[in-house]
């Protein structure tokens, strides 16, 4: 019993720059279950946070739709776009730049509810507010403190408070625990999960930490140079990665542990320009596998196993 | 360049009972109490801990650069190849920083000069200390291509390199006048995985050749297992476990550590759910009486609160500070199972 809650169709951001056009996302098509996690992984640069905010017109997507729930949003009106966001929130990677130094936690909270106009009294907010401190893990007594006062954990918290405050079906996680040291980012994963199961929540989360998606989705998608390379269920990416970034990428997690070394792939170079690319596949100046054709035309996006998809001209044969 | 072999002490560095404070308005924040790390000569040692445990303060007193005021290097010692540096003055510590000892920073982007060519950055280290016999550029171009940049981008500037080169110059920088020991702080923290693989995989080459110890401070377990000989665990400015890769990953002694590592999600099993250590770091200028660790341990029993734990020695390599252990039944292997 799987429904389709967001489906992105052939998305594209470029922007303007003096040197050309920086196509920071180039013709991304996938789709999220409703109650389901994709993680979206890639090397800086690669597009990832971009697609991120194009979904949610953050940034105005320069071609291709989103559709939410079934509805065109990309059509959408930008006061009819504000309200699409009571339902489609972001959590963002920093908690230090992300909250406003001069508000409270409680207002800090309370403002989406403020600016959607959710709950009639100040009183009937408060108590939204106190609830939703409780779902998140922040004590009670904090309710007046300000963000300065508190540790990148507790400023996380406050982020992922804000963005349940209006009961939301979709939330983008930029990043969420890339700033914070293991032992926080452990309890704000499990954290994460938890409001996910009780409230039935799909997340898009994006990361470039391998084996922190691997535990938290159920979709994998691998973004390159603003181009969807692959795309498959956790477990099946990481048995059989079929594109050779994606080889190189998971033999490059550092493993802690003293038993398993693995065979590395030590890619040569580093990742090419995003600006006026050309029709090629755009890994083809690192990959070890190159052949005539990589460098000739660009490779399409196919289904190779049910639910498995790759952009690799070594698949097409 | 094998001038490092031909020590006679056995240890490049040799750190102990080192207490830095930092005397602030609001108190006195203590950053490092009572360390000791030891670096055999040629080998890695890893000092692995979060934020705020004190690895940064630890790495920049080696070398004297602790901010001061407010920081204060209260007592201990720290010998480099038998010499105390504490001792030194500011004129002896200029010709062992960068030539004796350097040190590679978190971040490649604030560590270099903007305004000067890659290879000018590089031969000006090597100028000074008075390296490669009166021609620095050449030398110079020589390192560059040594961490694998084509000498002619020498006359480039860092905002011209990507982040992955910036730190290549960067190490190319500390190794130029073959130091005994390289201090890496977080060198791979900013860099994207498969250029850290790069990085990593050249810095445990170019080690090897120049036979330089290292001390790798990281917070990162799996870059630890890739590059370390040893490891110290480092906990509110204490070592409160330290031995060998062996030891420490598979016979781990102090619920820290065990915490560390269940904190990770666990490839192999990506259902596994994830064991967080509960609650924060302690506040450093305001250390809890007993163990440092005592309030946020799952093990924890009355005498953890009141009384510091001592250092018990499971085998000549591995020890631990925790009261879980005593001189029985550490020799069995601990109490905490994996």
């Amino acid at each position: 019993m799987t429904e389709q809650l967001l489906k992105v169709n052939n998305l594209c951001k470029f922007f303007k720059t003096s040197r050309g056009m920086l196509h920071a996302v180039d013709d991304v098509t996938f789709t999220i279950d409703r109650g389901k996690t994709l993680g979206v992984v890639g090397e800086s640069g690669c597009g990832k946070s971009t697609t991120g905010r194009a979904i949610l017109r953050l940034l105005e997507p320069t071609a291709g739709q989103v559709y939410f729930e079934g509805e065109d949003i990309s059509a959408l009106s930008k006061r009819q776009m504000r309200k699409k966001r009571k339902d489609m929130q972001i959590i963002f990677q920093d908690p230090f730049s992300s909250l406003n130094p001069r508000k409270t936690i409680s207002q800090a909270i309370m403002e989406p509810m403020i600016i959607h106009d959710i709950c009639e009294t100040k009183a009937e907010r408060m108590e939204k507010v106190l609830e939703l401190m409780d779902v998140v893990g922040l004590a009670q007594r904090l309710v007046n403190t300000y963000p300065h006062e508190l540790d990148g954990g507790r400023r996380q918290r406050i982020g992922i408070a804000r963005a349940l405050a209006l009961d939301p079906k979709f939330i983008v996680c930029d990043e969420p625990v890339s700033a914070l040291d293991v032992s926080i980012q452990a309890q704000i994963l499990n954290l994460m999960k938890e409001i996910q199961e009780e409230r039935d929540l799909t997340y898009m989360f994006i990361t470039h930490d391998l084996s922190v998606v691997n535990h938290f989705s159920d979709d994998i998608a691998v973004m390159y140079l603003g181009k969807l390379i692959e795309k498959a269920p956790s477990e099946e990416l990481f048995l059989h990665p079929t594109h050779p970034y994606t080889q190189a990428l998971l033999s490059a997690i550092p493993v802690p542990s003293i038993r398993k070394k693995r065979e590395r792939i030590i890619l040569k170079g580093e990742i090419t320009s995003p600006i006026e690319p050309k029709p090629i596949c755009r890994f083809a100046n690192r990959c070890m596998y190159t052949m005539d054709i990589c460098t000739e035309t660009e490779p399409e996006l196919r289904e190779i196993s049910p639910g498995h998809f790759v952009a690799c001209h070594l698949c097409e044969r | 360049m094998n001038e490092n072999m031909n020590n006679t002490n056995e240890f490049a560095l040799d750190m102990s009972d080192l207490v830095v404070e930092y005397r602030t308005e609001d108190g006195i924040v203590q950053a490092v109490n009572g360390l000791d790390l030891q670096i055999e000569h040629g080998s890695t040692l890893g000092l692995v801990g979060e934020t705020g445990a004190g690895k940064t303060t630890a790495g920049l007193s080696i070398l004297k650069l602790v901010p001061s005021p407010p920081g204060v290097i209260v007592r201990g010692s720290i010998l480099l190849d038998g010499e105390d540096v504490l001792k030194k003055t500011e004129k002896e510590m200029e010709k062992i920083r960068g030539k004796r000892v350097s040190m590679i920073f978190q971040d490649p982007m604030t560590s270099l000069n903007p305004v000067m060519t890659v290879e000018d950055q590089i031969a000006e280290v090597i100028e000074i200390h008075n390296e490669g016999g009166g021609k620095p550029l050449e030398k110079a171009r020589e390192m560059l291509e040594m961490v694998g940049i084509p000498g002619e981008r020498g006359r480039e500037y860092p905002h011209q390199f990507s982040g992955g080169m910036k730190q290549r110059v960067v190490i190319a920088m500390a190794l130029a006048c073959n130091p005994m020991l390289l201090i890496a702080d977080e060198p791979t923290t900013a860099l994207d995985v498969t250029i850290q693989a790069q990085v990593l995989e050249m810095m445990r080459k170019l080690k090897e050749v120049q036979n330089t110890s290292m001390l790798m401070i990281t917070h990162d377990l799996g870059v630890v297992a890739e590059t370390c000989d040893k490891v110290s665990v480092i906990y509110a400015g204490r070592v409160v476990e330290h031995g060998t890769l062996e030891d420490v990953f598979e016979n781990t002694l102090h619920p820290y550590t065990e915490g560390l590592f269940n904190s990770l999600p666990n490839l192999d099993d990506r259902k596994a759910k994830l064991k967080p250590i509960k609650g924060l770091m302690p506040d450093p200028s305001n250390l809890p009486a007993g163990c440092v660790f005592c309030p946020r341990c799952n093990y924890a029993c009355e005498i953890c609160a009141e009384e510091k734990p001592k250092r018990l020695y499971r085998n000549a390599t591995h020890y631990v500070e925790c009261h879980l252990y005593n001189e029985k039944n550490i020799l069995e292997g601990g109490v905490i199972g994996k």
